[in-house]
């Protein structure tokens, strides 16, 4: 799950396809440097006396995944609407792509490309004419429109069935349609609002294969809010989001290491023995559970290599049990995300969701 | 699961000129114009009410209809009934701009490096389209009620449905601007559609009624767009002037009878404020 950023990636990319991509630049790309790809500085959203999105800051780096993870109603949607020039922030400033979301929408619109949370592919028309008024929308020059379609709708194999008329989808593969969409103009930051979300974790898993596989072609910074613990982990660095406010933020793995040690459950002949070995030689302090013998360290994966040198112990089974990401949100909220979901706050902020979402 | 890109064309942003607000205006006038056009449901239904209109009502007021000086009642009800069929499928056609913005493609548009006014353009000529080729397929009909397929009248009647049918959207997207949810069109039809639909003399002619009435007749846009209907219609009909009086008197100011061209810049001076205004709400919606 974990990446770092392979930069043969990047460079393979550019060298066939800079010739077209040069062609199309025209006057209006401006390198964007050095600046990060979204840089939010102290951004708040209120809705009469809720505050969806409180002084929040946070930078994205170009090409970096960056995960908004939280209960719904923690102000995720609020924070991307804001980045994507639909709702306008109360106070703070956010860039993105290189320009500025209340003064620069334009800008901003042109270079992003945004993958809603609930379908919004019209059903009326077919796969492939969904693709060319969004094309037509983005200005994406005819000559490159017919490959640059077929590569997009193979790559979310939909390519067969682009003659379809999006009523017949079903509703994995209109969300595969609409990131499909989202990727057409080779955007610099997509914006995936709950990208997975109701889909069967087949498609799910297809969905993420997609993204990273474009994410890698094309070199583009992935935003994205999600609530299900396990898709953060497809992210470079999380923020954890709660009630408006980032409460975490850092690798997938720093978070968990911030919370704390991994369990090692290690399956021995003689439980009482091994307990006592483990403190005479190792100074650690192991516990019977459920027939194995039980204990925490820091770094687990690096501890089994020393502590089948070092106990001496006969081991024939071990169990290596990372904290997940839902122990980290525990930690910092002390609370599950689904208590926090269930939670009378969550009305609140859903209902000031909703409230945003008919402005918008 | 693994995949290899082959070479892809990127395409880098484009958006903020003229031409791709021009492109958006072109995106959502064809997409209106597929959309009617795989709604085969929509088109069949929407001309029921018409000939309900024409053919039941119209048959059965026309034994009380004594006054028509020889002229079928049907014959006088329909290029009201034209303007009915243009009144409503313009308004409804703006009207989808609210389920859009909750539900589906206005939300991509939103986004998208187009200017809220293309929108707007986009669907008026949108409901225009739309609403003249349901018009046109209603005109089909003339001939059942004793009116001449004539060309000059043809051309007449499809230009003005066209003008009307612009305005009419218009102010269909102005309304749906300001209203959030679909429940609201209820309202809004009740409010605005149906007295603006009774007031302009579609139904009835504007002849001869009490005072107070033939004052609301004049305050509605809708008598301005329906009284050059129904003046191409009667001008190629064989009308004895006692008819001509009693069902086509047209609009008069203080006495002075206004000719239809002037009839024609009342709707199209509508048509620009009224865009002019839906631009403006549109745009304000964050």
């Amino acid at each position: 799950m974990q990446r770092t950023f392979d930069p043969g990636v990047a460079g393979l990319k550019s060298a066939p396809l800079s010739v077209q991509t040069a062609e199309i630049v025209g006057a209006e790309r401006q390198p964007i440097g050095e600046e990060p790809a979204i840089v939010v500085d102290r951004l708040t959203k209120r809705y009469g006396d809720v505050e969806a999105v409180r002084d929040v800051s946070f930078s994205v780096s170009v090409g970096e995944t960056f995960g908004f993870l939280g209960p719904n109603g923690a102000g995720k949607s609020t924070m991307i609407s804001m980045l994507c020039t639909l709702l306008r922030p109360t106070s703070g400033h956010a860039r993105v792509a290189g320009a500025d979301v209340v003064r620069e929408q334009g800008k901003v619109r042109g270079r992003i490309g945004l993958v809603f949370q609930d379908p919004t592919v019209d059903e009326y028309l077919t796969a492939e004419e969904n693709l060319r008024f969004h094309a037509q929308l983005y200005g994406v020059p005819a000559a490159v429109l017919a490959p640059r379609l077929k590569q997009i709708l193979e790559m979310v194999e939909l390519w067969d069935r682009r003659g379809d008329v999006v009523q017949n989808f079903s509703g994995g593969m209109r969300r595969r349609l609409e990131i499909a969409r989202g990727l057409l103009h080779s955007p610099r930051v997509l914006f995936l609002d709950e990208p997975t979300v109701g889909l069967d974790p087949q498609t799910r898993a297809h969905i993420w294969t997609y993204i990273e596989t474009l994410r890698r072609a094309e070199h583009i910074t992935i935003f994205l809010t999600t609530h299900y613990m396990d898709e953060a982990e497809h992210c470079d660095r999380i923020a954890i989001i709660d009630k408006g406010e980032i409460v975490a933020l850092g690798t997938p793995e720093a978070l968990k290491e911030a919370v704390g040690q991994d369990r090692i459950e290690i399956g021995v002949p003689d439980p009482e023995g091994a307990i006592a070995a483990l403190k005479a030689r190792l100074g650690i302090d192991a516990t019977m559970s459920e027939g194995m013998v039980a204990f925490y360290v820091d770094n687990g994966e690096e501890f089994v290599p020393r502590l089948f040198v070092e106990s001496k112990l006969p081991i024939h089974s071990v169990r290596v049990a990372r904290p997940t990401l839902d122990d980290v949100f525990m930690a910092y909220t002390g609370r599950t995300i689904r208590d926090a979901e269930a939670s009378g706050t969550e009305q609140l902020h859903a209902m000031a969701r909703r409230f945003g979402s008919r402005r918008s | 699961m693994t995949m290899t890109l082959p070479a892809v064309p990127t395409v880098r942003e484009a958006g903020g000129s003229l031409a791709s607000d021009l492109r958006g205006v072109r995106v959502v006038w064809r997409r209106e114009l597929i959309r009617f056009s795989r709604d085969r449901t929509r088109m069949i239904t929407s001309l029921i009410q018409p000939v309900l209109f024409l053919f039941i009502l119209g048959t059965g007021l026309s034994s009380i209809a004594r006054s028509t000086a020889g002229i079928s009642f049907k014959t006088f009800m329909f290029p009201g009934i034209i303007g009915m069929t243009v009144l409503f499928t313009s308004v409804f056609s703006a009207m989808s701009i609210v389920w859009d913005r909750e539900f589906g493609f206005l939300r991509e548009m939103l986004v998208a490096p187009v200017k809220r006014w293309s929108i707007v353009l986009g669907k008026c000529f949108g409901g225009m389209t739309v609403a003249t080729i349901q018009g046109v397929i209603f005109l089909c009909l003339a001939g059942t009620v004793g009116v001449p397929y004539s060309p000059v009248m043809l051309i007449e009647l499809v230009g003005e449905m066209a003008l009307m049918a612009f305005a009419l959207t218009a102010f269909g997207v102005l309304i749906a601007s300001r209203i959030q949810q679909m429940q609201s069109f209820q309202v809004v039809t009740q409010f605005f559609v149906m007295p603006m639909f009774f007031l302009s003399g579609a139904m009835f002619p504007l002849s001869g009624l009490p005072e107070w009435l033939t004052a609301l007749t004049k305050i509605d846009p809708l008598t301005y767009a329906v009284d050059p209907l129904r003046e191409a219609v009667f001008s190629h009909l064989n009308v004895s002037p006692v008819a001509q009086h009693a069902l086509d008197p047209g609009v008069s100011w203080n006495g002075w009878r206004l000719p239809v061209p002037a009839e024609l810049g009342i709707v199209a001076v509508m048509a620009a404020l009224l865009l002019g205004a839906a631009m403006i709400a549109f745009s304000k919606t964050d």
